[in-house]
């Protein structure tokens, strides 16, 4: 996708102007956020810069005290995390929220299970095969690989649960995907195999959110970069005409015209973590 | 006696995975941890009944057995209950003492206030009910550990006992409905028609379910698979049948407890409300984000615990034929966790069969029996008692760890 592509559709999920604070704390101050159909945007500041509360914002967990929230290019009332969810958007949350302790059907469904049709609907009885059915088309169309549909998810590898975590934000239809720290605490291979499914999304039309601490993540997969510094937006950048220094530089407010030693090592260290990945 | 279902699901072959998937544990490995829940202690009670069949050739025979089957019954059905707390990873510590409350209150309406032995059960039940929800409102509304709210419990419902009792302290059972809750046995035919009727509608689900599965097209049970199964539940039905016509026939009681297993196996493996259950015992903070009405289930959970012991209370007092001070009190509550626990159900919630109340209970009442019999005195049997649940937590815990320590928790 072009920078002119995106410019010219409608947003899948647009923020104007949003505000928020925590008493004397402002955590976001008149920000304005796109993401498109099909679009995977980065979403990188320092500890404290409200990416966390944007996303929760985006979410519905938060409620801004000012702004607008537009998804599908109409303004919609966001009460409460319900909202979002119901007209399509889904959060993947960095502890994951798994039951360890049910498969991997179930904790697709959770929440939502399929209920049998005829009489067993009055005490509710589950339509496994249907939720078991869903659950392998979905798999496949992600091409997300687990050792079986009914083992349970404890006895999977970090990449593994992370996938089913976002595949289980894929159930109810979702088309903008916020994910938060997808890749941390994960080994090589499996942050490549989770970026993979990222890429997947992308190409299934969802816009995917990737909020994230490791740059060489997300200019592996991000199409749009946002930097958020103190509250506010620093700036935007398109993943193939930036480098990593840049967005150190706007992270830390050097923007990349004054370099401070802690933003060339943490330029370095994301080159390095970039070469470790490829 | 093990008719467990096997989970009708086959694992969905699909390409092996590039990464190890960190959790493939040999069969031994698992058995050792305990992972294989039911099959681990099917084994220990072959063990147990080959040491008490070698010590005691009485044991094995169908007077005992038909005994050590009304022996289970009561305790069993209170177990039924404490499986759904720890479940959700809760205790009940007041089980015990609201079996004998609501026994007496049960006996106290049909002898001392000529209730229809009927309504005096369903008074029973629903007093049984009524402290479970509030119990389990309690525990939801203030946040207090259950532990501490059914220890309170323990203690005040201890009171409500003495209380509605009154000043005789024993009430004794005659009316032969209440009585006949214990002492009913099916014998000869009727016997067997109800086995036959039992493999049937077994049958008929797995059939029903292997049509269910193919029609949505998801691996199915293979016809052999089928067969199998249910020529295994044949099997056990018929030699339970057999042994316990042989004597005075199939309990009541134990029907009860086999009704109530099956039908709490189902709730809890095969509808909403059952996977709820499990998905707040396994993490609660997820379920709640799943938008399940975590409180809701912690109190309907409370209730069912509270209804069956109930349940096990009068079951219990009509094989006594009678309810006293005593009733519900001594070590009643801890052999009614410790069963559950011992035949693999984990004390920290998620994990677990309904049909470890059975097995747990079948494990400590061949124990207690197979002592009697022995003519061990009682300092014998809970030392034995206590050293095997002390075994199977540890088992528990053991398992817990291992998955802990290969990334899983």
């Amino acid at each position: 996708m072009t920078a002119t592509e995106t410019a010219t559709t409608t947003p899948l999920l647009e923020l104007r102007g949003v505000s928020k604070s925590f008493g004397a704390v402002q955590a976001l101050s008149g920000v304005d956020f796109d993401i498109h159909a099909g679009e995977v945007v980065g979403l990188v500041g320092d500890n404290g810069a409200g990416k966390s509360t944007l996303v929760k914002v985006m979410s519905g967990i938060h409620l801004p005290d000012a702004g607008h929230y537009l998804f599908e290019g109409r303004e919609r009332k966001v009460s409460g995390p319900n909202d979002p969810y119901a007209f399509g958007v889904a959060t993947v949350y960095q502890d994951l929220a798994l039951c360890d302790n049910l498969d991997v059907v179930a904790n697709l469904f959770i929440g939502r299970e399929e209920i049998s049709r005829g009489p067993a609907a009055l005490i509710r009885e589950l339509d496994e095969p249907e939720m078991e059915k869903q659950a392998g088309e979905l798999l496949r169309t992600f091409s997300i690989n687990i050792p079986s549909l009914r083992a349970e998810v404890g006895t999977m590898s970090g990449g593994q649960r992370q996938s089913i975590a976002i595949a289980r934000s894929l159930v109810g239809d979702a088309r903008v995907v916020l994910l938060d720290e997808p890749t941390a605490a994960l080994g090589v291979a499996q942050t490549a195999q989770v970026l993979a499914l990222v890429r997947r999304l992308r190409e299934q039309g969802l816009g995917v959110v990737v909020i994230s601490h490791n740059l060489a993540d997300v200019f592996e997969v991000c199409d749009r970069i946002y930097v958020m510094r103190l509250g506010r937006k620093a700036g935007v950048y398109q993943a193939a005409d930036s480098t990593p220094e840049e967005i150190v530089g706007a992270i830390t407010g050097g923007r990349g015209t004054v370099r401070t030693q802690a933003a060339a090592a943490a330029a370095q260290a994301g080159d390095d973590g970039e070469e470790a990945t490829r | 006696m093990s008719t467990t279902a096997a989970p009708e699901t086959q694992p969905t072959p699909s390409p092996p995975s590039r990464e190890p998937s960190g959790g493939r544990f040999g069969f031994m490995q698992r058995f050792g941890a305990g992972e294989l829940g039911s099959l681990q202690v099917i084994v220990a009670l072959i063990v147990i009944w080959t040491v008490f069949t070698i010590a005691n050739d009485r044991f094995l025979t169908a007077t005992n057995l038909v005994n050590l089957s009304l022996q289970i019954a009561g305790i069993g059905l209170i177990s039924v209950g404490v499986v759904m707390v720890l479940l959700l990873g809760e205790i009940d510590l007041s089980v015990g003492i609201v079996s004998g409350l609501c026994a007496a209150v049960m006996a106290v309406l049909n002898v001392q206030h000529g209730w229809d032995p009927y309504l005096a059960i369903a008074a029973g039940l629903a007093v049984g009910a009524a402290i479970g929800i509030f119990q389990g409102t309690v525990v939801v509304a203030f946040g207090i550990p259950s532990f501490v709210v059914t220890l309170a419990g323990l203690i005040g419902w201890q009171g409500a006992l003495l209380w509605v009792l009154g000043d005789t302290g024993t009430v004794n059972l005659t009316d032969p409905k209440i009585i006949g809750l214990a002492g009913t046995f099916y014998g000869g035919t009727t016997a067997w028609i109800m086995g036959a009727v039992v493999v049937g509608l077994f049958a008929l689900a797995c059939l029903n379910a292997r049509r269910r599965r193919l029609k949505a097209g998801v691996p199915a049970a293979t016809p052999l698979v089928v067969a199998l199964r249910v020529a295994g539940v044949a099997l056990v039905t018929a030699v339970v049948i057999a042994v316990l016509t042989d004597d005075r026939g199939v309990p009541l009681a134990i029907l009860i407890l086999i009704g109530a297993v099956v039908l709490f196996d189902y709730i809890v493996r095969r509808t909403r409300f059952g996977r709820h259950v499990l998905a707040v015992g396994g993490n609660e903070e997820a379920a709640r984000r799943a938008g399940i009405h975590v409180r809701r289930v912690r109190v309907a959970v409370f209730m069912v615990a509270g209804t069956m012991a109930a349940c096990g209370g009068i079951v219990l007092a009509s094989r006594l034929l009678a309810v006293n001070q005593g009733s519900g009190g001594s070590d009643l509550l801890l052999l009614a966790i410790a069963g559950p626990v011992i035949a693999g159900t984990s004390l920290f919630g998620g994990r677990g069969t309904v049909w470890s109340a059975l097995l747990g209970a079948l494990v400590i009442g061949s124990i207690s029996n197979g002592m009697d019999l022995l003519a061990f005195p009682s300092s014998t049997k809970n030392m034995v008692t206590g050293a095997v649940l002390l075994a199977a937590v540890i088992v528990d815990a053991t398992a817990r760890k291992r998955r802990r320590q290969s990334g899983r928790v």
